[in-house]
């Protein structure tokens, strides 16, 4: 199967030069679209009776091992009555920061996903409401763990992380929020609270 | 009147002189009880669950805001678990991923094996053969089986049954056995490779399969019959954890929690592989939605599971000493002691280890209907040895991130209930 899907021209005739070129791999369809107008496309392709994908399989991104490639942002897009898969991909330039609209108000799926590509690789998603860090903790610093320029032991030498792990602040982990509850701190012994302050392991300064 | 009396009668009923049966009390004149008025004083209080907690089902943690019991607030933390699978596959050849794999959802490590050779399959456009593709659809559904197996039994023990569980564990062990015997191992598989399989089912494995599909329905109906109509269970889970059909389609749920609010999709209907098509099962449909929905879609899909073996059986006998691996020395290791004695052999088996298998630039994304839901590989490929992309799309993940919807305004108990009837596994949710 290498024609390309009937979304792509529909899409190309309704969006003009915001759809910037497709192409088919492994019978799979791609269409690049420019990223300020993705929402509308998505939004398009979500609401008009011919597309209706209404299904979200995924959102991911790709950066190639050329680094002169721009970085990828990918949208598996489904529709689960007509029985049609599409991928949409945005090019970002990664000499410019990397932000793309968020797609959460069309498919709440996005919610999670977006979080993850967020913290994997470092792509902000414009409107999503609750940009957090997700498998990463909130205090992590070392950068993007699935860029090409991280490398796969980590920017940190297994010596500093040891160091940082243990003379983490164990409560930092809890949110502000969360730390309001823990009232009885206060209440602890001194020596506890110094082991608190070093991880329960202590040993290193 | 605040002081009760609990009798019981005795097992042995013994007749008092006016010939009524004696009873024993059991717990008399309880302390008066204060039903807790305003206690918090209008303030929420949070609750930290796990992430070591046998009800999380895992190293998830959850923390929950709480108004007296009903819950406000859940906001799920993960990541305990994280390895960095997708960036490990990065650095290796093809057949060197299928080992991560193994340790994604690590309660079907069989069917992880078998979407990721399809995967790559795709990508480089290989056909596999006949046999090969019935014996991948017995892996899939023996994982199917034994992941809904711990998913029976572990939902049955935290919402208090224990016995079920039991039956559901002994009934896995007999897979495992089955398993272990195919693939050396119980749990670390690894039994595809891109183009074929690591090897042939050994002798006695289809006997052994026919005996436990012939039996199996057996223990379904005994755990039926204790669940089913079961007023606690009923009670537990019926009308729990609701989410409606275009709200599960929104949030990208898949499998049994999208088709038990009354979606009919799976993707071995949507977009067959490995011949699905030919095969002849139903798809169990829900329709409120809820937990009890899901339980019941569950057991009804390994009614099904028993089904579509008992059909890959008998292609099994047809397909008696068919070839399970692609004809290509370039994609196949040669046997080991033709590697050792013949030249050509020698430098396919070189070149394969050292350099791995090139696939073509391009891409492909491929799922597969996992116990857990829709399971998909998505590898990109820059004409090397090596993806430049590998990304799970990790169905617990996606199931996960709709708990808090879930839970809103459910009370505390319930969300326990309703985070087993996700049926989530850490591994693959951190990967």
């Amino acid at each position: 199967m290498t024609e390309a899907s009937p979304s792509v021209a529909a899409l190309r005739a309704r969006f003009g030069g915001a759809i910037l070129r497709h192409l088919v791999s492994c019978g799979d369809t791609i269409v690049y679209v420019e990223a300020a107008r993705l929402l509308e496309v998505m939004t398009w392709l979500r609401d008009d009776p011919g597309q209706r994908f209404d299904y979200l399989t995924d959102v991911t991104a790709v950066e190639y091992r050329d680094q002169e490639r721009p970085l990828e942002v990918a949208w598996q897009l489904r529709s689960l009555g007509r029985k049609a898969d599409l991928r949409v991909k945005v090019e970002l330039d990664q000499r410019q920061p990397l932000v793309v609209a968020s797609v959460f108000d069309l498919w709440k799926g996005a919610d999670w996903l977006e979080r993850e590509v967020f913290v994997m690789f470092g792509v902000t998603f414009s409107g999503h409401p609750d940009l957090r860090r997700i498998l990463m903790w909130e205090t992590y610093a070392e950068g993007f763990p699935l860029r090409k320029d991280f490398p796969l032991r980590g920017h940190f030498s297994r010596a500093e992380q040891t160091r940082q792990a243990l003379s983490a602040n164990a409560e930092a982990h809890y949110s502000l929020e969360e730390l309001s509850i823990a009232a009885a701190y206060d209440e602890l012994p001194a020596d506890m609270k110094e082991r608190l302050a070093h991880g329960e392991r202590g040993g290193v300064k | 009147m605040s002081t009760r009396t609990l009798e019981v009668s005795l097992s042995t009923p013994s007749l008092d002189p006016r010939g009524n049966p004696t009873t024993v009390p059991l717990c008399v004149a309880l302390p008066e009880y204060h039903a807790p008025q305003d206690d918090q004083g209008g303030e929420h209080m949070l609750i930290n669950i796990g992430p070591q907690h046998p009800a999380t089902h895992g190293v998830l943690r959850l923390v929950i805001e709480l108004d007296g019991e009903t819950v406000v607030r859940v906001v799920p933390h993960i990541g305990y678990l994280h390895s960095g699978f997708e960036k490990l596959g990065e650095y290796r050849h093809y057949n060197q991923i299928i080992p991560l794999t193994d340790r994604t959802d690590y309660l079907s490590p069989m069917a992880n094996n078998v979407c990721l050779a399809l995967a790559v399959e795709k990508l480089m456009g290989i056909d596999i053969t006949e046999r090969c593709q019935v014996l991948r659809v017995v892996a899939c559904e023996i994982s199917r089986i034994i992941s809904h197996l711990v998913w029976l039994g572990t939902t049955g023990i935290d919402l208090g049954a224990f016995t079920p569980f039991l039956w559901c564990f002994y009934q896995r062990e007999r897979l495992y056995n089955l398993q272990e015997a195919w693939t050396g191992a119980r749990l670390t598989t690894s039994m595809t490779r891109v183009g074929g399989l690591m090897a042939d089912i050994p002798e006695g494995f289809e006997a052994g399969l026919r005996d436990f599909c012939r039996t199996f329905p057996k223990t379904l109906a005994e755990v039926d019959a204790m669940f089913t109509r079961n007023a606690i269970w009923c009670g537990r889970t019926q009308g729990v954890g609701v989410i409606n059909g275009p709200d599960a389609i929104n949030y990208s749920l898949s499998a049994p929690m999208l088709r038990a609010s009354g979606v009919d999709y799976d993707v071995r209907e949507y977009r067959p592989y490995l011949g699905y098509e030919t095969y002849d099962f139903d798809v169990p449909i829900g329709e409120h939605g809820d937990i009890y929905d899901r339980y019941r879609v569950r057991l009804e899909e390994m009614h099904q599971s028993v089904r579509i073996l008992e059909q890959a059986l008998d292609r099994l006998e047809r397909l008696r000493g068919a070839p399970i691996n692609v004809d290509d020395p370039r994609l196949i290791l040669p046997p080991k002691h033709r590697a050792m004695s013949d030249m050509e052999a020698m430098i396919f088996h070189f070149k394969q280890v050292m350099e791995g298998v090139k696939a073509p630039v391009g891409e492909a994304y491929l799922g597969v209907e996992n116990p857990k839901g829709e399971l998909g590989y998505y590898f990109v490929s820059d004409g090397s040895a090596k993806p430049v992309r590998w990304r799970i799309r990790p169905p617990s993940f996606i199931n996960l991130a709709c708990l808090p919807k879930l839970c809103e305004g459910v009370l505390l108990s319930d969300v326990i209930a309703i985070n087993a009837s996700v049926d989530i596994v850490m591994g693959e949710i951190d990967r």
